[in-house]
Parts: C-alpha cells; sequence; structure tokens
C-alpha cells in the first residue's frame, strides 16, 4: 500500500493509453524530419495540452511552457529571472520551507553576486505577508511556493503576490505540489512565474510546465533551437506532454474534495493515538492529500522500516533517513525540534486511496508505535513520571 | 515480505531479524548498573541495564531500550548477545567492527550506531569499576565517559566535536565547560545527555556553558 503520493504517483492506465498512441503511432515531432501529417499532429497535440493546462490556472496558452518537470522549471523561473530584469535590486527572496531546488538555486545565485533573503515562517509553515513589505528593499524576484512538499501548508499567495506586485517585483511561486489539486487562479494570485508538475497528479515522470506571465523576462537557461519560446529548446517530449495534459483532465475537483475528506479521517485517527502531534495547519488552509505527524519517544527511520515490513510505504523527516544524515529542514524551520523532525512521518494519499486503505494504516501505524515504545527509554521515563 | 526498503538501506538479512526480533530487550529493575549514550536530538539513543556476578566480573544479565533506527535497533540487540556471560575482561575485547561483521555488515552511513552500543557498554563497565573504586574518578575518567555523549549536529561525541572546552576534578566535583551558549537548544540537550551519562555516580555535576 502506497501512501508517499507526494513523492511520485502511480500513472494513469488512461494516461498510458494516449500516450502509447503518441510513442507507437503518432511519433512525430513538431517542424521535425518527418511527414507532413505525423508534424502537424505532434504540434497540435502540444497546442492543445498547452490549452488544457493554461485553463487550470486561468492563464492564455502561450503563457504555458513545457518542462521536464518541477525542478527544471524552478531552475529556469529563478535562474531565468535572475538573469535578466536588471533595471531590479540583486536580492532574492524566499522562504525557508522550500523545495530544495528553489532552495539550492538562490544559494547558488548568492555565489554570483546576489543577496538572498530567506523568509520564515510560523510554527504552522505560514510566510506573513505583511512583514515581506520589509525584506523586499533591492529585491529581484520573491519565489514563494503553494503548498509545503512535508507539512502541506497552503500559503495564501494571493497576500504575498498582492504585496510583491506593488512593489514591482517579480513573483514566483512552486505549485509543484498543488497543482491540479488545489484551486490556482494565476490572476487573483498575482503571479508571474508558476511552476507545475506531472508525476504528483498520476501524469508521466519527466514532464512538467512554467507559466510565464506576457511581458515577463526570461534569460533562458539552456541553449537550443526556438521551441518553447526559446526558454526550454530540444525535441518536445511529446507523448509526456500528451499524458500531461490528459493527467490534469482526469484530476478532477471531487477528486481533490475526496482526498480531503479521507485525509480529515487520517489525520483525526492517527491524532488519536497518545504523544502525537500534527506538523502543518489544520484541514483548510493545507494541501488536500497530506498528513504529517510526529510520534513522540521513537524514531521515522525504524517506523518506516516496520511499516515497510507489513507493506505500507511512507515518508520521514527523521535524519536517520536521509543520506546525509540531515534533519528535515522543514521540520526545524517551523520550530519543530529536533526529535519532532526525527519522528515526523508523512502520508500522502492519491485519488485512488481507499477508506480501508486509511484504516489499515492507522491500524498498522499504531501497533508499529506500541511495538516501538514499548523499546523506547523515552516512553518508559514519561509513563514512570505519569 | 519484500523488504524493499531493507535492500534500499542496504541492510543484512541479520540486521533485519534483530531489529524485527530484538534480543534482549527491556529493563532489568535491579541493574547494578545502567548507561546511556547518545541523544534524542541526534535520533540515537541506547539505555543498557546491566547485573554482574561480583566475584567474577562477569555479566549475568544485560537489556537494553533504544531510540533509534533500525540499525541503532539491531546492533544494540547484536551486542548484548555477543558479551552476556562474558567477563569484562573478555567482553571488552569485542569491537565494534566485530558487532558490524557479526550482523553481516552495516551500511557505510550506520556505522556510527555499532559504535555507539560499543560505547555504551563501555560507559557501563567505567561507572562499574568507579563504583567499585578500582578507578579513580580523575580527567581521564571523566573524558572516557564523554565518549558516550554526542553532539547532534556533527553527529560525533562531544569531544571530537571538539564542545567540550576544559573537564576538571576537584574531590567529588566535576566541572565541565563547554562551547555552546547558554541560551541555545544545544545546551539544553547536552544538559541533559551528560547527566544522564554520570547518573548512578556519586559525583556532582557543574556545567558551564557560554554566556
Amino acid at each position: 500500500m502506497y501512501l508517499d503520493n507526494a513523492e511520485t504517483t502511480r500513472l494513469d492506465p488512461a494516461v498510458l493509453d494516449l500516450m502509447e498512441e503518441f510513442m507507437l503511432n503518432k511519433y512525430g515531432v513538431p517542424a521535425g524530419e518527418f511527414g507532413y501529417g505525423l508534424e502537424e499532429e505532434a504540434a497540435e497535440a502540444i497546442e492543445r495540452a498547452r490549452e488544457v493546462i493554461a485553463k487550470r490556472i486561468n492563464a492564455s496558452p502561450e503563457e504555458v511552457i513545457f518542462t521536464s518537470g518541477g525542478t527544471e522549471s524552478n531552475n529556469i523561473a529563478i535562474l531565468g529571472a535572475a538573469r535578466s530584469n536588471f533595471y531590479k535590486g540583486k536580492r532574492l527572496v524566499t522562504s525557508r520551507i522550500e523545495h530544495k531546488s528553489v532552495l539550492r538555486i538562490v544559494d547558488k545565485l548568492t555565489r554570483h553576486g546576489f543577496e538572498r533573503t530567506l523568509l520564515d515562517v510560523d510554527r504552522e509553515g505560514f510566510v506573513n505577508p505583511d512583514s515581506l513589505v520589509n525584506s523586499l528593499e533591492d529585491a529581484r524576484l520573491v519565489s514563494v511556493q503553494h503548498a509545503n512538499q512535508e507539512i502541506g501548508t497552503l500559503q495564501d499567495v494571493a497576500a504575498i503576490g498582492d504585496v510583491a506586485r506593488s512593489c514591482d517585483l517579480l513573483f514566483h511561486c512552486d505549485a509543484v505540489q498543488s497543482f491540479a489539486k488545489e484551486k490556482i487562479d494565476v490572476q487573483t494570485m498575482k503571479v508571474d512565474l508558476l511552476s507545475m508538475s506531472s508525476h504528483l497528479i498520476h501524469g508521466p515522470k519527466g514532464v512538467g510546465a512554467l507559466y510565464v506571465r506576457d511581458g515577463v523576462k526570461l534569460e533562458s537557461v539552456l541553449e537550443g533551437d526556438d521551441r518553447e519560446r526559446g526558454l526550454r529548446p530540444g525535441t518536445p517530449n511529446v507523448a509526456g506532454i500528451v499524458g500531461f495534459a490528459k493527467a490534469v483532465e482526469l484530476m478532477t475537483d471531487k477528486d481533490a474534495e475526496r482526498m480531503r475528506r479521507l485525509r480529515n479521517e487520517l489525520t483525526d485517527l492517527l491524532l488519536a493515538i497518545p504523544d502525537s502531534r500534527l506538523n502543518g495547519p489544520k484541514s483548510d488552509r493545507r494541501l488536500c492529500n497530506n498528513v504529517n505527524i510526529s510520534f513522540r519517544y521513537v524514531e521515522g527511520e525504524a517506523i518506516l522500516m516496520h511499516l515497510d515490513l507489513k507493506g505500507l510505504v511512507v515518508n520521514t523527516g527523521s535524519a536517520c533517513y536521509s543520506q546525509k544524515l540531515e534533519p528535515s529542514h522543514v521540520i526545524r524551520a517551523i520550530g519543530g525540534t529536533l526529535e519532532e523532525s526525527h519522528s515526523s512521518t508523512r502520508l500522502t494519499l492519491s485519488k485512488w486511496t481507499t477508506r480501508d486503505e486509511v484504516a489499515y494504516a492507522t491500524e498498522t501505524i499504531k501497533q508499529v508505535v506500541e511495538t516501538l515504545r514499548a523499546q523506547s527509554p523515552l516512553a518508559r521515563k514519561v509513563s514512570q513520571r505519569k | 515480505m519484500s523488504e524493499t526498503l531493507a535492500k534500499r538501506f542496504g541492510y543484512s538479512e541479520k540486521v533485519m531479524d534483530h531489529f524485527k526480533n530484538p534480543r534482549n530487550v527491556g529493563v532489568i529493575e535491579d541493574a547494578d548498573i545502567t548507561s546511556k549514550v547518545g541523544s534524542v536530538a541526534c535520533g540515537d539513543l541506547i539505555k543498557l541495564y546491566l547485573k554482574f556476578d561480583p566475584d567474577r566480573d562477569q555479566i549475568k544479565d544485560i537489556k537494553f531500550e533504544s531510540y533509534g533506527c533500525a540499525a541503532n535497533i539491531a546492533t544494540s540487540s547484536m551486542m548484548t548477545e555477543m558479551v552476556k556471560g562474558k567477563t569484562i575482561d573478555e567482553a571488552r575485547k569485542v569491537s565494534f567492527k566485530d558487532i558490524s561483521e557479526t550482523l553481516g555488515g552495516l551500511p557505510k552511513i550506520k556505522l556510527h550506531c555499532a559504535v555507539l552500543s560499543r560505547q555504551g557498554l563501555e560507559t557501563a563497565f567505567l561507572k562499574y569499576e568507579a563504583k567499585k573504586g578500582r578507578v579513580k574518578i580523575d580527567e581521564l575518567f571523566v573524558n572516557r565517559i564523554l565518549r558516550g555523549v554526542l553532539d547532534p549536529v556533527q553527529g560525533v561525541d562531544i569531544i571530537s566535536a571538539k564542545i567540550l572546552d576544559k573537564a576538571t576534578v576537584e574531590g567529588k566535583k566535576i566541572t565541565l565547560s563547554l562551547n555552546a551558549s547558554a541560551d541555545s537548544e544545544l545546551a539544553k540537550s547536552l544538559a541533559e545527555d551528560i547527566r544522564d551519562a554520570f547518573e548512578g555516580l556519586d559525583i556532582e555535576l557543574d556545567l558551564k556553558f557560554r554566556e
């Protein structure tokens, strides 16, 4: 049983069918060396896909470019904006809980003459839009995500966009986790650049998109032909793009609503385990498929290993689980102790997750936490005190 | 069972066996000696309970409790199995490498778990010998005990991490100067871990953090 859908998701079979058609039969590329028919078919399919993506975020199709995924979208947006727009300042403003692809490119740019501001977040992971104003002197770009990858915090993007626009700054939003699951409107949110990904909504891996508001200048990061407005040159991943759009169409508001209901049930069931604590905000300001809970007195890697033996896949912010032995930067940024980061357990639902699976996951986690607590000196210390 | 995650981590079958069914887990209520090494902040901590045959300095019984990853649990379990019934002299010959090898090897980034379980044993022996009056509680003794206290940031003991600035012993009073500011999260976690490390010894601890 797979409850790690913020990591990746299973491909929707309907998406696979369509992709197969584009790989085996309609295998042309726009402006390629193939005959007129194949070429045109691919071009049309890509433009149709572009319309689907654009419509989902209330943008124009010309404002959407296809990329190889969320990481590439974030890099093209941030590097591209930093290397352009020279009339603005040299400060890049982002939050402490962004995805690594944002934090690392911003960090790299500080070695190339840029200044960096890392915005603090509160106990639930929220950036305070009002405090943002004080950080914008000499700024060029603000980059704040929509939904957090670990604790599901849904930022007030519209309020942040408002501040950025009133200061005449570019605003990039990494919406990789929320795209097609939560409502996104680039007009009301006042976003200039928005990153999206396919593989978190049952689309194929290796494809994503970047929204670039009409008039926003980006310097290209990759050089080649003029495809995707020169921002993402090279032969397009036609089957991937077509599959991505199909996955978007197949992910409905109803799916999101169902995930949200099950997510609330799962959260309540897990919080009924003694000494457990929810990381991130309560329901309506939280990504519809995300649960993240710290179970005191036990360590996350051990939890995951036991769950894996029982066929349940989840995730953890524990340092022991990371190859570099580093605790989750997100749990630390929201003021969580090291102990809370070591025991943080993330469960993320898919559109196919069932109530039975939620019940099984709860029961299994309960057993494992009990087993490990029975072995833990920390749990004993507390029960003696009580 | 697939044990896919175990494979990804590079855990051997023996490691997984000891993780799933740890030997000698629990407490000994009337233990002669307890020792606690590692730190909650590190996510890597064990507590040992030992009972000795005083005539032969033989480990009659040993149990452990763990807060940590699968490797932490497995190495502690294996260590207790390997030393149970041995005299202190014999048990001291068991190295962290022996523990790792008997487990069929550990992933490189998990070797520190074997080191920690071995240190837990050493701390227990030191405390036993101090209680018997066989070793003097001096600077050297204090340093050897502090090898079991970890710096959560670097994940190594606080002597290697250069967090211990100075240790002085005057009679029963041990004074430690530490490179951590008094109001930090680190100081709080160190204070608890250091007190735990010396728990049960007839001494007085004075911890001095930077202002």
